[in-house]
């Protein structure tokens, strides 16, 4: 078996893993990190977005063993101790969700895509979001959601 | 209590999980810490839809990596059932097979991957037999699960024969996967006496309780079953989940292991029901103005190989085919038929949906053949006054509102200059067409079935003045968990942080009725109310011997007790009544009152009250491709006077999106095999962030709130913003009549495709 080393959440890991190992399943079950959640197995709902080095992916879409000395920030890495991030924040405060479940990806994806461009606008929203499906809200409030989260991330 | 005294309820309270469920923290059953020794279960399906399994070779699956025990048929200590009702679903099958997919066998093994890749490796021999998969095939076989059943009033046959006008028409209505993004999902935890203890993603744990206990032949006290909350569930958890339930308990109880068991997304869509398809036929007479004179309707509902639910829910279908208008000679039949496919099942609407769509067809065919606009003919049908008040069942319309609704929707909207501005641009235009529509709904809330309208809670007031609260009722992400909390703050006149809302489990509050029928916050609310007013009544009577005043003038507000000119903190009140020696904990029970129905006749009151709705919409099509656009969306719904506005509009958009979907883009597509070729959102398309529409207003009707004795005069609105959806598919049917000038065929999902044959093919109904 192959060893990995990572920064996951800032802390420095690592262990043997099996090359077949999704990166999705090292972080739930090896890592015990289950924010991060598995809607379809087959890289379309979005559920199991992380962050590695800085990008959006679906963790069910690549290996453990590719993320061999990145940087990975999975949902539970976001906030600053007890401090929302500004996205999270703005989740909370436009009601960005019902059963929760798309939620972790839904964020991570939002934080990814808003960066650096805090006037980003709601058909860049939608169409950035498109990988990622939620089956209760409508999109409403999640595309109002990420407009105040990227005003909040400023520039 | 009066309005003014409220302090939570009917504020834009947040979700109750909304902090953990942004950092993870909050956990879905496939999240909980893993017990030591847990063991992952995997069922084996068949790959026939009809027939029989003549053998099964289960050496190389015994034999594969990881594999620790099979679940056989014979392995099962009790009863092989997990139907809600009829006895007609076996866990696992005994050699007669009915669905493709069905499960033959199952593995626990060491791993997930292990079990999912062990339970491939079976050989089975089948020897087939003839399936019927289509509603034609079914229909035309008499093949059924359940009687026929109809209802009306009128000699319909008389009444049609004399009508100004006439007109036939026929109608497919596709199904829909629920496609809540968790999955299904059990974990048994093995205690002793052979108690266990189930972790099961359902909407009804007393349900999922009772199969686990007579699969395993035990009392139901030894099987406690337990759910904090689910990932979506839309009626798709509520009978469905059992099943998976029973396998990870049979698992346990043989090994002694933990068990458990998550079905992949690809093998939940093909084992686990879905909305029914439906396939409506009509023969209607109208006046010169499109007002029904009497109607005749056949809804052939698609139940699968077995009953589940679909008597109820063809029944639901039935008292929903009038949705918003009164039919004075009316005669409705359905029939439940059997097919080789999975077994449908309860989704948000419960059948209703496809009653309301074949109706609001009718209204756009007789718009389109007199040439006037639908809203016109909706307005003319609506129910009104004295003799046009009464449900092709016999129940008064006693609430209606949605001539006012519709009213204030049109001019909102600015329905009128927008349908002259579509006739405009579509003069102008010669491929690209615009089509608009209004259309109500009206939903009765109850179970039809009365005894169901029942729910218990359970309230503990603690020595820190913390509130202990638990209720019947599951959360899916509806936000009944914090509704119930802000009607229980309210009675003792705390905070709503003061109150913890607990996992339901049958452990706590017993015999509950399932989360669905948009009851949950109805039943649950109510429930919850009596037993914190109960508590708060004993506290109230403790003060009132305190300050040496009566019961009356005690007042519970801003986290005190108020008597007369004397205050003190709800937490010291606390104190000094355990002291004292008073309960502070309480049951509470609730049965909805006066509803009844009479099976025999088709006549009753099944439905506490109704609630209402409408929206108005606009698309744009392309001749070319059949490809649309949905331009604008403008919705009024009724909620009575909000529990909570914000999780409300949230069902309304979710709802909308979620039945413009069943109606656009989500297609089920069977081969002639009985295999379901759409089982993965690759193939499945449900709606994304671009598929709303461009402008989306979305309002709550102010009215005088319920006129029903419901919990602070609030309605239920889980289900009925579903079938706002219709709206699109309606306007979608007029951008085609606005090209072609005719009615078209155009059934359910109207997909491009199938937007660009009906206006290609001219096949035109009339
Ligand atoms: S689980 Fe990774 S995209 Fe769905
Ligand atoms: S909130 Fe349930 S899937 Fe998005």
């Amino acid at each position: 078996m192959p060893s990995i080393s990572l920064t996951l959440n800032g802390r420095s890991v690592s262990g043997e893993v099996e090359t077949k190992t999704l990166l999705v399943d090292y972080i739930r079950e090896n890592q015990k990190l289950t924010g991060t959640h598995v809607g379809c197995d087959t890289s379309q709902c979005g559920s199991c977005v992380v962050h590695v080095d800085g990008k959006s992916v679906k963790s069910c879409t690549m290996l453990a063993v590719q993320v061999d000395g990145s940087e990975v920030t999975t949902i539970e890495g976001l906030a600053t101790g007890e401090e929302l991030h500004p996205m999270q924040e703005a989740f909370r405060q436009n009601h960005g969700l019902q059963c929760g479940f798309c939620t972790p990806g839904m964020v991570m994806s939002a934080v990814d895509l808003v960066a650096g461009n805090p006037d980003i606008s709601e058909t860049e929203i939608r169409e950035g979001l498109e990988g990622n499906i939620c089956r209760c809200t409508g999109y409403h409030n999640i595309v109002k959601s990420v407009q105040a989260g990227a005003k909040a991330m400023g520039g | 209590m009066p309005d003014t005294q409220l302090r939570e309820v009917r504020q834009p309270k947040a979700h109750d999980s909304a902090i953990k469920q942004i950092t993870g923290e909050a956990r879905y059953i496939d999240d909980q810490r893993e017990p030591a020794g847990l063991l992952h279960c995997y069922p084996g399906k068949a790959s026939i839809a009809s027939g029989k399994v003549v053998a099964m070779d289960l050496s190389a699956v015994a034999a594969a990596p990881g594999v620790v025990s099979l679940i056989k048929v014979a392995d099962i200590p009790g009863k092989n059932d997990c139907s809600p009702i009829f006895g007609d679903d076996p866990i696992i099958s005994e050699g007669q097979i009915t669905f493709h997919g069905q499960v033959i066998f199952a593995v626990l093994a060491e791993t997930r991957d292990q079990a999912r890749w062990a339970a491939q490796l079976a050989k089975v021999e089948y020897e087939e037999e003839k399936a019927f998969i289509s509603v034609e095939q079914a229909n035309s076989n008499d093949s059924t699960v359940l009687p026929d059943y109809q209802m009306g009033r009128g000699d319909v046959v008389v009444d049609l024969a004399k009508a100004s006008n006439r007109l036939q028409g026929h109608l497919e209505i596709g199904g829909q996967d629920h496609f809540y993004l968790e999955g299904h999902v059990s974990m048994v935890e093995p205690g002793e006496d052979g108690d266990m203890l189930v972790h099961c993603s359902t909407q009804h744990p007393t349900e999922a309780q009772h199969q686990v206990a007579d699969c395993l032949g035990v009392p139901h006290h030894a099987v406690e079953v337990r759910i904090r909350r689910m990932g979506g569930g839309f009626g798709g958890k509520e009978s469905q989940s059992g099943q998976w339930a029973c396998l990870a308990a049979i698992g346990a109880k043989m090994t002694g292991h933990p068990v458990k068991i998550r079905l992949d997304r690809d093998d939940d869509m093909i084992l686990t029901g879905k909305r029914h398809e439906f396939e409506a036929s009509y023969d209607v007479g109208f006046d010169n103005q499109g007002r029904i004179e009497a109607i005749d309707l056949t809804l052939l509902g698609r139940c699968g190989h077995s009953a589940d639910l679909s008597g109820a829910i063809c029944d639901r279908a039935m008292m929903h085919s009038d949705n918003a208008y009164f039919l004075p000679s009316v005669a409705i039949h359905s029939r439940r038929l059997r097919t080789h496919t999975v077994s449908n099942t309860a989704f948000r609407g419960f059948g209703g949906p496809q009653g309301v769509l074949s109706i609001e067809r009718v209204m756009d065919h007789i718009a389109s053949s007199l040439g006037i606009d639908a809203l016109e003919v909706r307005k003319v049908n609506l129910y009104g006054d004295e003799g046009r008040n009464t449900t092709p069942y016999e129940m008064e319309v006693f609430d209606n509102i949605a001539p006012e609704l519709i009213e204030q929707l049109e001019a909102s909207s600015n329905y009128q200059n927008r349908r002259a501005e579509v006739v405009e641009f579509n003069r102008k235009n010669k491929y690209l067409k615009k089509g608009l529509s209004l259309t109500p709904v009206k939903f009765g809330i109850s179970f039809t079935a009365t005894h169901m309208n029942q729910a218990g809670a359970l309230v503990h007031v603690y020595g820190d003045g913390s509130i202990g609260l638990n209720h019947g009722g599951t959360e899916m992400g509806q936000g009944l968990y914090v509704k119930v909390a802000q009607v229980v703050a309210d009675s003792f006149g705390i905070d709503l942080e003061r109150v913890k809302i607990t996992s339901t489990t049958t452990a706590k509050v017993p015999n509950t009725s399932p989360t669905a029928a948009s009851s949950g916050a109805d039943l649950n609310g109510m429930a919850a109310k009596i037993a914190a007013d109960e508590i708060r009544g004993r506290l109230a009577e403790f003060a009132a011997g305190l300050f040496q005043a009566s019961k009356d003038d005690v007042r519970f507000e801003n986290n005190e007790v108020v008597v007369g000119t004397e205050r003190l903190d709800f937490t010291d009140l606390v104190k000094k009544a355990i002291f004292a020696r008073v309960s502070l904990s309480s049951t509470g029970y609730y049965k909805t009152p006066e509803i009844q129905w009479d099976v025999a006749t088709g006549t009753g009151k099944p439905f506490f009250y109704f609630a209402y709705g409408a929206a108005v919409s606009e698309v744009t099509i392309d001749c070319f491709t059949g490809e649309y656009k949905v331009d604008r969306v403008d919705i009024l719904h009724d909620v009575g006077h909000s529990l909570n506005p914000a999780i409300d509009k949230g069902q309304i958009e979710g709802g909308f999106i979620q039945g413009m979907g069943w109606l656009t883009t989500e297609e089920l597509k069977w081969d002639d095999k009985g295999r379901l070729r759409t089982h993965a959102p690759s193939t499945y398309k449900i709606p994304t962030a671009t598929d709303t529409p461009d402008v989306f207003n979305v309002d709550l009707f102010k009215g005088d709130g319920n006129r029903a004795e419901t919990i602070y005069r609030s309605k239920a609105v889980g289900e009925p913003p579903l079938m706002l959806g219709i709206a699109v598919f309606s306007a979608l049917t007029n951008a085609v009549v606005n090209a072609t000038g005719r009615m078209p065929k155009l059934n359910a999902p109207a997909t491009p495709e199938a937007v660009l044959l009906a206006l290609r093919d001219g096949d035109y109904l009339v």
